[in-house]
């Protein structure tokens, strides 16, 4: 099998594929800024202390959180359009499912990494006069994030293999371009092996650089 | 924004059919799939905490190739490039003979998938139980696997009930995933509805409250069978 391996197929198509590449990173990226922003909001709601901001939050993040990303993706390619009245293209509709679904999984990482601050930090930031949002940005969020770095890069990682998702709508991400390839040029072998060793290669790499950093930042 | 609205589609011939059998294809690809996870998990698991060097790398290196492949693109490695990688005969079997492809790949993967992420589960249930408790297994004249057996295993699966049932609930939503190689499920089976009669609303509603039901009876569920295997006195288990 492996002597008919054909490397011109990937060779001459390697333009293509880097397109989908930089699709893939482009959606990876954008998911996890959106999602990081509302993540930290409803992990602030969720501590807030009243019951209603935490009520809401909470039950956004279950309801994400007991549904599959395929149903979200579906979701939001079916309801985007029908709210803003105009056809916005697969892209944009994914993006959108991307950060409400990651924001989710962010919160609750993010609520754990504001616990994981002690309470003296915030009396602390309390007792030189500084307001809660003063408090939050200059003293508690600093040290959360930082105590929280290992496990965020680790959900990039989840949230970047989960990009391949959108493959359901069409949208030409990195294994859609593959896939593509793989059903014109008749090369499905040749495609989806090299998919999964690019895949393989840069998550291994990226879990392997945490565990680096994670044992020099151990504290 | 205009939509008619028109609950009864989902009660309708043939759409309440495909919705029940979207459940039922669903639920059988979850439960092969867990079967699968859970056993193989728990070896890869047992096999990363042993003092063997190359039982632990073999364990290390299937828990490292399968966690850092997208589930949709073993999924397709397993329908589409596995039969083309055995010996003619069996390939033709596989491809033409095997019964029911789309749910036997459908399960293998995603147990395989999930037997990753429940090793490393199990690894680290073991690995907090500590040191302490296989030091003095050993003093007291066990053997190692009696040791697992007797001492290791009993407490860390009940340490590990609550990441085992969040796991359950990850091959459940993965699940979805089977879509993509013809596996008619939930999700699937609410598409195809929107496709057919354009009422996206109630079909993707309905799937959702599917899930919502099964995630909430299995959570349920779980948190009954954690108090009822509790050791009285641990304090990481008895307490909510």
């Amino acid at each position: 099998m492996f002597d008919q391996f054909d490397t011109n197929v990937i060779l001459e198509n390697l333009h293509f594929l880097i397109e989908g590449m930089q699709l893939t990173l482009l959606l990876t990226i954008a998911a996890i800024c959106g999602g990081l922003v509302l993540g930290t909001l409803l992990a602030l709601a969720r501590l807030s202390g009243f019951w209603i901001l935490s009520l809401v939050s909470s039950t956004y993040v279950n309801f994400f959180r007991s549904m599959p990303l395929i149903l979200v993706i579906f979701w939001f390619y079916f309801l985007v359009p029908l709210i803003l009245g105009q056809p916005v293209g697969g892209y944009y509709s994914v993006l959108i499912a991307f950060v409400l679904f990651e924001a989710a999984y962010y919160c609750e990482i993010i609520r754990a990494g504001i616990q994981s601050v002690s309470k003296g930090q915030v009396y602390a930031g309390q007792a030189v006069g500084l307001n809660y949002f003063q408090n939050m940005c200059y003293i508690v969020l600093p040290q959360a994030f930082r105590n929280m770095i290992p496990v965020l890069l680790t959900q990039a990682i989840i949230l970047f293999q989960d990009t391949s998702l959108v493959y359901v709508v069409g949208v030409k991400d990195f294994l859609v371009s593959a896939d593509l390839v793989a059903n014109r040029e008749n090369r499905i072998f040749e495609m989806f092996t090299t998919v999964a060793c690019v895949y393989l290669i840069i998550c291994l790499s990226g879990s392997l650089l945490i565990r680096k950093l994670q044992m020099r930042y151990a504290l | 924004m205009q939509y008619n609205w028109d609950w009864g589609v989902i009660f309708r011939e043939p759409y309440l059919e495909w919705i029940l059998s979207g459940i039922g294809w669903t639920m059988s690809v979850s439960i092969a799939a867990w079967i699968l996870a859970f056993s193989l998990g728990s070896i890869i698991g047992i096999l990363r905490t042993t003092n063997n060097r190359i039982l632990r790398a073999i364990a290390t290196v299937y828990v490292e190739i399968f966690r850092n492949i997208p589930l949709i693109v073993q999924m397709f490695l397993w329908y589409f490039v596995f039969p083309e990688l055995l010996p003619n005969d069996s390939g033709m079997w596989v491809k033409r003979e095997m019964p029911m492809p789309e749910f036997t790949t459908a399960a293998i993967c995603l147990g395989l998938y999930t037997a990753s992420r429940v090793a490393e589960q199990i690894r680290s249930g073991i690995q907090s139980i500590g040191q302490g408790q296989n030091n003095a297994g050993l003093a007291t004249g066990l053997t190692t696997v009696q040791v697992y057996r007797y001492i290791l295993l009993p407490v860390g699966y009940r340490i590990m009930i609550p990441p085992l049932t969040s796991e359950f609930l990850t091959i459940f939503k993965n699940s979805s995933v089977a879509l993509t190689i013809g596996v008619l499920e939930i999700t699937a089976q609410a598409r195809q509805i929107e496709e057919y009669t354009f009422q996206g609303f109630e079909a993707f509603t309905t799937a959702t409250i599917l899930y919502i039901i099964v995630t909430s009876i299995v959570m349920i569920l779980m948190r009954v069978v954690e108090g009822r295997v509790s050791i009285p006195g641990m304090i990481s288990l008895g307490a909510k």
